[in-house]
C-alpha cells in the first residue's frame, strides 16, 4: 500500500507519534523532542506540581529554560522569581538555561535548539514561532507542561491544515508584519483555531528567516496551533550559520502536492500597503493611510515579534540622520543580547540612539505589561509587538496600535502615525 | 449545577482581560480581583459562587497563561459556556477541571438568565427562557481526565499504575 498524501503537519505529528502516517482529526500520544519553559510559566509553576507527582524531570537535556519575562528584576518579588528559576535549573541539571539573554522565541533558534522535523512544546503562546524552521512547535499551559516534564509525552489531536498563500512580491517598506496584520483583518482571530497554519507562496519563499519568524509568531494571533513554513535553502543556510549540523533529509519536511487542505486563502503581495491595527485587536487592521495623523505618546519596538536584528535594521533605515519628534518617546528593546551585540557591531544601535531612541533590556518587558515601559491611564502606544488587547501594555484605559518597525520608526519621527514609504522614498531620491 | 446566574460577554475575550499582565507576578488572589475588569469593573466583586460565564467565539484567546483559568476557579466560576474556545485555554481549563462547554446557541442567553448545566451530558437548560440548549459532548479521553479531577490527579494515577 502506498502512503497517503500528507500535509506537513500530519508528517510531523506522525513522526512524533512513531507512526508511518496519521490523519487530521486523530488523537495521538506523541514523544516530545524538546520542551521550552520560561521564568513566568516555568519553574515557579511546575516545580510544586512535579513535587506533588513525586517525580523529577524526564530528561534535563531535552529542556530549554529561558528567563525573559521578569528581566531584569524590578522589585524583590520579580528578583525572587528569577532566583527560583536559577536554583531550579541547577537542581534539575538543566544546562540549556539562558538567563537574561533575550526572549525565548528568538533565543531558541539563535542558540541552535530548533531544526526541521522536531516536535516541540513551549510554555508560551507565541511558541508557534518555531514553525518558521519546520518544527511542530505548540504553546501549552503550565499544568500541561508539568505533565510533559514528568512523562516526555503529550496527547494531541492531529490538526487539519489551512494554507495561507502569498503570491507576487512585497513592495518597498512593506514587510511580514504587514502581511500578518492584513491576514488578521481578513480572516479573524480564530481562523486557525485547532488547526495547523501553513504559510507559502512566492512572497513567503522570498522572506528571510527572521521575517518568516514574524509570520509564524503571529500565527498565534490567527488562533493557530502551529504556524509552519516548509524548510528550504534559506532555512538550511540560516540554521547552519547558527551552529546546527545540517541533515540531509530536512527538505522532505513539506506538504505533499496532493495532500488534503481544509482551506486555502490566497493573498496578493503586490498590492499590500503598510498596515496598522487599531485598539484592541490585531484584526482591526487597515492600510496605514486610514490612520495617518493619529496621535500617540509612546512608540515601542520590542518583543519576540518586532525587535529582531532585521526589525532594528528597518527602524535604522528610517531613523538614519533623523530625530524623534519631541511629542513622543521611542523605546527600543532588542529581542536578545545577541541582537544587541550584532546591532552594536554593524552601527544600527548608534543610528537609533542618535535619533533619540531609549534603549531597553532584552525581554518581554512592556509588550506584556510585565516590565519597564508600561502605559499610564489614557496613554496611546504605537508598537511593533503582536498584541494590542485591552490593558495589555499597562493601565486598563491605555490603547495600543500595532504596526511594522518601519511604520513605528517613521511615526516616531513624525510624532503621529505616518506612512513609512514616504521616508524610504526620501532616502532613495 | 443548579440555577446559576449568567454573565454574558462577547467574542474574543482574551487572556489579558482574564489575567492582566500587571498582576501576574503576584498571587492568584490579586489577579482574580482584576479578572474581566476591563469589560465589567464589578465582575469579581459581584460574582456569586457557581455563576456561569457565557461568551461568543474564541473565548480565552491569546496567552498560554494558566492563570486565566486559575482566576476563574479562584472566583468559583461554575463553568464557561461559549460558542468556541481558543485551544490553549480549553486545554488549560480541562487540565484544571474548570468545566468548559461549547454551545452553538450561547448567544441566545441573556445576562442574569438562570442556567442549569450538566457538563458531562452536555445539556444546558435556560430556566429563565424555558429552553434547553444543545452543547457539544466532551471527548471521551477528556471525560476520563475530568473524572479524575484534572491532569495532575490523572497523571498521578497513571504513574502509579506504571510502577505497579
Amino acid at each position: 500500500m502506498t502512503r497517503p498524501a500528507q500535509t506537513l503537519a500530519e508528517k510531523l505529528c506522525a513522526r512524533a507519534a512513531g507512526q508511518e502516517s496519521v490523519e487530521a482529526g486523530k488523537i495521538v500520544t506523541v514523544s516530545v523532542d524538546l520542551a521550552m519553559i520560561h521564568d513566568s510559566g516555568g519553574p515557579r509553576r511546575v516545580a510544586p506540581m512535579l513535587q506533588e507527582l513525586g517525580v523529577s524531570v524526564w530528561d534535563p537535556d531535552r529542556i530549554v529554560l529561558v528567563s525573559d519575562h521578569y528581566v531584569p528584576a524590578v522589585d524583590s518579588g520579580t528578583a525572587e522569581i528569577l532566583n527560583f528559576t536559577r536554583k531550579w535549573a541547577r537542581e534539575n541539571g538543566v544546562t540549556a538555561f539562558h538567563d537574561m539573554q533575550g526572549i525565548c522565541h528568538v533565543v531558541l533558534p539563535e542558540r541552535g535548539h530548533l531544526k526541521p522535523g522536531l516536535f516541540v512544546v513551549g510554555g508560551d503562546s507565541h511558541s508557534t514561532t518555531g514553525g518558521a524552521f519546520g518544527a511542530f512547535m505548540i504553546g501549552i499551559g503550565a499544568t500541561e507542561m508539568a505533565g510533559v516534564l514528568a512523562t516526555g509525552e503529550i496527547w494531541i489531536k492531529v490538526p487539519p491544515t489551512v494554507r495561507l498563500e502569498w503570491r507576487g512580491a512585497l513592495g518597498p517598506g512593506v514587510v511580514a508584519k504587514d502581511m500578518m496584520l492584513a491576514m488578521c483583518a481578513a480572516l479573524g482571530m480564530d481562523v486557525g483555531n485547532y488547526k495547523a497554519i501553513e504559510f507559502g507562496g512566492s512572497a513567503v519563499d522570498a522572506l528571510d528567516m527572521e521575517a518568516r519568524m514574524t509570520l509564524s509568531n503571529m500565527a498565534a494571533e490567527l488562533g493557530g496551533k502551529v504556524g509552519l513554513v516548509a524548510p528550504d535553502e534559506n532555512t538550511i543556510e540560516w540554521l547552519s550559520a547558527h551552529g546546527v549540523a545540517v541533515e540531509s533529509d530536512w527538505l522532505r519536511w513539506r506538504s505533499d502536492d496532493d495532500s488534503l487542505l481544509e482551506a486555502r486563502h490566497v493573498f496578493d503581495a503586490d498590492v499590500l500597503m503598510p498596515q496598522v491595527a487599531a485598539p484592541h485587536s490585531p484584526a482591526n487592521a487597515d492600510d496605514v493611510l486610514s490612520f495617518r495623523g493619529t496621535m500617540f505618546h509612546q512608540a515601542y519596538i520590542g518583543a519576540c515579534t518586532g525587535a529582531k536584528l532585521t526589525d532594528l535594521h528597518m527602524a535604522a533605515e528610517v531613523l538614519r540622520g533623523r530625530t524623534i519628534s519631541n511629542d513622543v518617546r521611542l523605546l527600543v528593546a532588542p529581542a536578545s543580547t545577541r541582537t544587541t551585540a550584532a546591532a552594536a557591531a554593524d552601527g544600527t544601535l548608534a543610528i537609533l540612539t542618535e535619533a533619540g531612541a531609549i534603549m531597553m533590556p532584552s525581554g518581554c518587558g512592556a509588550c506584556a505589561g510585565y516590565g519597564a515601559g508600561v502605559l499610564a491611564e489614557g496613554e496611546v502606544c504605537l508598537s511593533s509587538t503582536a498584541r494590542n488587547f485591552k490593558g495589555r501594555m499597562g493601565h486598563p484605559t491605555s490603547q495600543v496600535y500595532l504596526a511594522s518597525p518601519y511604520t513605528v520608526a517613521a511615526s516616531a519621527v513624525a510624532g503621529k502615525i505616518a506612512d513609512p514609504r514616504e521616508f524610504l522614498l526620501e532616502i532613495a531620491a | 449545577m443548579s440555577d446559576a446566574r449568567a454573565w454574558c460577554f462577547g467574542d474574543d475575550v482574551d487572556t489579558d482581560i482574564l489575567a492582566p499582565g500587571l498582576y501576574m507576578k503576584g498571587g492568584i488572589e490579586s489577579l482574580a480581583a482584576h479578572c474581566l475588569e476591563t469589560l465589567d469593573p464589578d465582575f469579581a466583586a459581584d460574582l456569586q459562587p457557581g455563576d456561569i460565564i457565557v461568551a461568543g467565539c474564541n473565548f480565552g484567546m491569546g496567552s498560554s497563561r494558566e492563570q486565566a483559568v486559575m482566576a476563574l476557579n479562584h472566583l468559583n466560576v461554575g463553568a464557561v459556556v461559549a460558542e468556541s474556545f481558543a485551544r490553549i485555554f480549553f486545554r488549560n481549563a480541562i487540565n484544571l477541571a474548570l468545566p468548559v462547554v461549547t454551545c452553538a446557541e450561547a448567544r441566545s442567553i441573556a445576562p442574569g438568565d438562570r442556567l442549569c448545566l450538566d457538563p458531562a451530558r452536555g445539556v444546558l437548560e435556560n430556566r429563565t427562557q424555558h429552553r434547553v440548549l444543545a452543547c457539544e459532548p466532551i471527548p471521551a479521553h477528556l471525560l476520563v481526565m475530568i473524572a479524575d479531577g484534572g491532569l495532575l490527579p490523572h497523571l498521578k494515577k497513571k504513574l502509579k499504575a506504571r510502577v505497579a
